[in-house]
């Protein structure tokens, strides 16, 4: 017999399965809360509410959920293809660069030229940025994940560079750049409810929230159901395959690279263009980091990335406001919440699994022999 | 067992109501077994019959679900391997478990280093080995490192590797599945030797004409149940095929006289180096006509995965012509099958199916790009899995459910896939490897039979197989490989034994 079979239902491989692991997950945050002294049931009340029980608190929530979706579909797209993109930190921050001269020099056009402009330019300059390591990959065989992680530094220090050097105002001690004109500031959420006369609370959440759930189904869409997605899998579930398909994999290799590149580069959209209307040093803040854990938690499919980086968004905003109201779980805490999340969901994703695959296994047969 | 056998000792190994389940999968259904001592005993089955399930719980591998096993007359409790080598049994395994950077000795110490210094160890392998050698007559060099022998030789280092740990019973998985004919004899000399000693062999093999050839008794399983056991001499290769698959089975391949006509395939003076800059094919010309079967007979591993892969376009090659239908074939794997080649690869996990992927998915593979699989700039998936379900119709896949994991799918149904993704898009040239390698006996008939259709129709069909019995039956025309090298042209009906002679690089 060739060995026992593994299939399990499939509410049982992409809910049940990571539903156990998150509840551990939490099962261990609570018990290092009860460590520190401080009451589970009243943090994760606190929480709750802080990400989703007021306007604001929501606000900011789906605003860092969309910097998860993008990060989190960038590695996603490489990681069907099979590289492990760690790059989208500093294809974000490229991505940023391209946004800002795009608002900066072209801010007396109209809003609907300038968006499609700084979303073309967001994709370019990520991409650019996936480029090169993706062709020394494809043509030189050096390991994306070795230069990815390079070039995020490579990144981070061209635009202090440029942010102290070329893109400041002059006379301005401050390494960002001066505000985009008002044309070239994404609307925001609650203004563009406002106009249609529903009133919601303020926040940053802005139109690149639509723009990344577009994404979300585009990455969908192109992954399962266009012949460069089927092509794109293939390489990534066996590369042997797509050579005796005929398939080109260098080929192949940039162009996964370049449209996760792009997909990382639209962070800058939500956090330049619709937050903070200017440039700033470290606007990515890990986001391209964290996305990692986002896709994979989203098992690397555009719906569970886009729940998983809900998840993610949740915790952000409502830890942030834990952190507020109870002085003994700082930020670090937060990161601790979320590193055990990566670790139950990530790294120990099948660790529950045998025991759940033998339980179905079992009541299965009974089911059919019966 | 009879009762004269009550007389004789305990039996070596004796299996009761053994029952094992994988999940949804009864991998053995309450088999008993009795193994005599001092005996060859084969177990023939198709693939998935449980045979490995079973020998797997023999050596410690499974944990039996019921059912008991004694060894030597003994109850005995086998929860690893550890236990099984104490008991006295070793397993010889198809793929061998050897370090090929170590040396001979090195290998047979591992796991057996007797201590925190190796020199006592060492010298005590070398003077065991030295015993084995005259018992048993298993030469090898105890110096040299594995990377450099013979697979023939590895293998009789397996061998010496369960000895050397006591073991009474030798259970060889699929043991002349790499080896040449006359190392498959020289095999088989050895296992009678140890029989001759009072070793106990278990042998689990498909090729029935070894099972005739070296067992005493031979057990068939059949859906993880143990069907038959037989003495060898009273039984018949169609009677054990007949019991593997539960009907009868057409052993040989039935095929009318067909005139070959033109070229088709033309390769000239082909040289392919593999990654590391070998030479792997060596000058190799030859021809393919339309309505021809043209076999490439050789042990694994001389050159033939090189020589595919250069003329379906995977594998650069150093130098020569390739031709098809009177036109150079570009090395581009898209383009040759746009030049009407069709290619049924040798290594079917590596290169030919993604086993993650659904059916249907696997059914495009290489044609991906084909209009008809297309809507605009989507690809259109109601015409794709209807493809399937028909192909699926046509090459009697089952199940039939284009939705399916292919990794879900069984070897023969697997291959039936492949060949009919391949076949259905009406190649001039088809180029098929190892084509029933671990399918079972009744798809075997089946994929035969579609190869021969091919040839019937007019196109012309290389096939390359280490099953020497494949390549009589189907080919037309028989060329050997060794080295890289073509060493020998024969008509099909040449003596297995001159070919096997060509196939160890001597002169036709």
């Amino acid at each position: 017999m060739s060995g026992p079979s593994r299939e399990l239902p499939r509410w049982v491989d992409i809910g049940l399965i990571p539903f156990v692991n998150l509840s551990a997950a939490f099962l261990v945050t609570g018990l290092v809360f009860l460590a520190i002294g401080e009451s589970p049931v009243d943090s994760v009340i606190i929480m709750l509410n802080g990400a989703f029980g007021y306007g604001t608190g929501l606000g900011y929530t789906l605003f860092y959920t969309t910097n998860f979706i993008f990060t989190g579909l960038a590695f996603a797209v490489a990681f069907h293809a099979g590289l492990f993109n760690i790059g989208a930190e500093g294809q974000a921050y490229l991505g940023g660069l391209g946004v800002a001269l795009v608002c900066l020099s072209l801010g007396f056009l109209p809003m609907v030229i300038i968006i499609p402009l700084a979303i073309i330019a967001a994709a370019l300059f990520g991409a650019a940025w996936a480029f090169i390591p993706a062709y020394l990959q494809a043509k030189r065989g050096s390991h994306v994940v070795i230069t990815t992680i390079m070039f995020n530094f490579i990144a981070s220090a061209l635009m202090i560079y440029l942010l102290v050097n070329v893109l400041s105002p002059k006379g301005s001690m401050n390494p960002e750049t001066r505000t985009f004109d008002p044309n070239a500031h994404l609307p925001l959420i609650h203004d563009v409810l406002a106009g249609l006369g529903m009133a919601v609370a303020r926040s940053p959440l802005n139109l690149s929230f639509i723009w990344a759930l577009v994404c979300a189904v585009a990455v969908w869409l192109l992954l399962w159901h266009t012949t460069l997605g089927y092509q794109l899998r293939v390489l990534g579930a066996n590369p042997s395959a797509a050579a005796y398909a005929g398939m080109k994999p260098q080929r192949l290799i940039v162009i996964a690279m370049m449209i996760s590149g792009g997909l990382a580069g639209f962070l800058a959209l939500n956090e330049i263009m619709g937050a903070s209307n200017r440039l700033l040093l470290q606007f990515t803040a890990g986001y391209g980091f964290v996305g990692i854990a986002v896709a994979l938690m989203g098992r690397s499919h555009p719906f569970g990335i886009v729940l998983s980086a809900l998840l993610f968004g949740a915790l952000y905003q409502g830890g942030a406001d834990l952190s507020f109201e109870k002085p003994t779980i700082t930020r670090d805490m937060i990161v601790v919440v979320q590193g055990l999340i990566i670790l139950f969901a990530g790294a120990l994703e099948h660790m529950f699994r045998p025991q759940i695959a033998r339980f179905f296994a079992s009541s299965w047969f009974k089911a059919k022999e019966a | 067992m009879t009762s004269d056998k009550a007389m004789a000792a305990h039996p070596a190994i004796a299996l009761a109501h053994i029952d094992k389940r994988f999940g949804p999968v009864h991998a053995n259904k309450d088999i008993s077994l009795e193994v005599e001592k001092g005996t060859i005993h084969g177990i023939v089955g198709e693939n998935g019959a449980g045979k490995s399930t079973l020998m797997s719980i023999l050596f410690g591998f499974y944990q039996a679900d019921s059912g008991d096993i004694q060894v030597d007359g003994k109850p005995t409790r086998i929860a690893s391997p550890t236990d099984a080598i104490k008991a006295g049994i070793g397993m010889v395994h198809q793929h061998f478990m050897l370090v090929g950077k170590f040396t001979v000795l090195e290998n047979i110490m591992l796991g057996a280093e007797g201590g925190f210094l190796l020199n006592s160890g060492r010298a005590k392998v070398r003077r065991e080995l030295e015993r084995l050698e005259k018992d048993y007559g298993l030469t090898v060099d105890p110096d040299a490192l594995i990377d450099d022998l013979a697979v023939g030789l590895q293998q009789r280092v397996e061998i010496l590797k369960a000895l050397y740990r006591g073991a009474e019973v030798l259970i060889l998985d699929e043991p002349t599945g790499v080896l040449t004919p006359s190392e498959a004899e020289h095999l088989f000399r050895i296992l009678r030797q140890l029989k001759d000693q009072g070793k106990t062999i278990v042998l689990i093999t498909h090729k029935l004409k070894e099972i005739m050839a070296i067992t005493d008794r031979v057990s068939v399983m059949r859906r993880g149940e143990m069907v038959a056991t037989l003495p060898t001499r009273e039984t018949s290769p169609e009677q054990l095929a007949e019991l593997m698959v539960g009907r009868r089975v057409l052993l040989r391949v039935v095929k009318a006289e067909r005139q070959p006509e033109r070229i088709v395939l033309e390769v000239k003076n082909l040289v392919v180096k593999d990654s590391a800059g070998t030479v792997k094919v060596n000058g190799v010309s030859f021809a393919v006509r339309a309505g021809e079967i043209v076999g490439i007979a050789g042990v694994a591993g001389n050159g033939q995965s090189e020589l595919l892969e250069a003329i379906t376009g995977i594998r650069p090659p150093f130098s020569g012509e390739i031709l098809l239908n009177g036109t150079p074939l570009p090395c581009d794997a898209a383009l040759a099958r746009a030049q009407k080649l069709a290619h049924v690869p040798e290594d079917r996990h590596r290169l030919g199916i993604v086993t993650s992927f659904d059916a249907c998915e696997n059914v495009i593979l290489g044609y991906h790009g084909d209009e008809i699989y297309q809507r605009g700039i989507f690809q259109d998936r109601r015409a794709i899995v209807a493809d399937t379900e028909k192909k699926m119709q046509d090459f009697d896949v089952r199940p039939q459910d284009p939705h399916l994991r292919l990794g879900l799918f069984s070897g023969g149904n697997q291959q039936k896939i492949v060949l009919a993704r391949e076949i259905e898009q009406d190649p001039d040239l088809l180029i098929v490897g190892q084509p029933t390698r671990g399918v079972d006996v009744g798809a075997i008939e089946f994929i035969h039979r579609r190869l021969i259709a091919m040839r019937d129709r007019g196109k012309a069909v290389l096939l390359v197989s280490v099953e020497l019995d494949e390549i009589r039956g189907l080919a037309d025309r028989v060329l050997v490989m060794c080295g890289g090298n073509i060493t020998g042209e024969c008509a099909p009906e040449t003596s297995e034994k001159q070919i096997g002679l060509m196939m160890a690089g001597a002169a036709a």
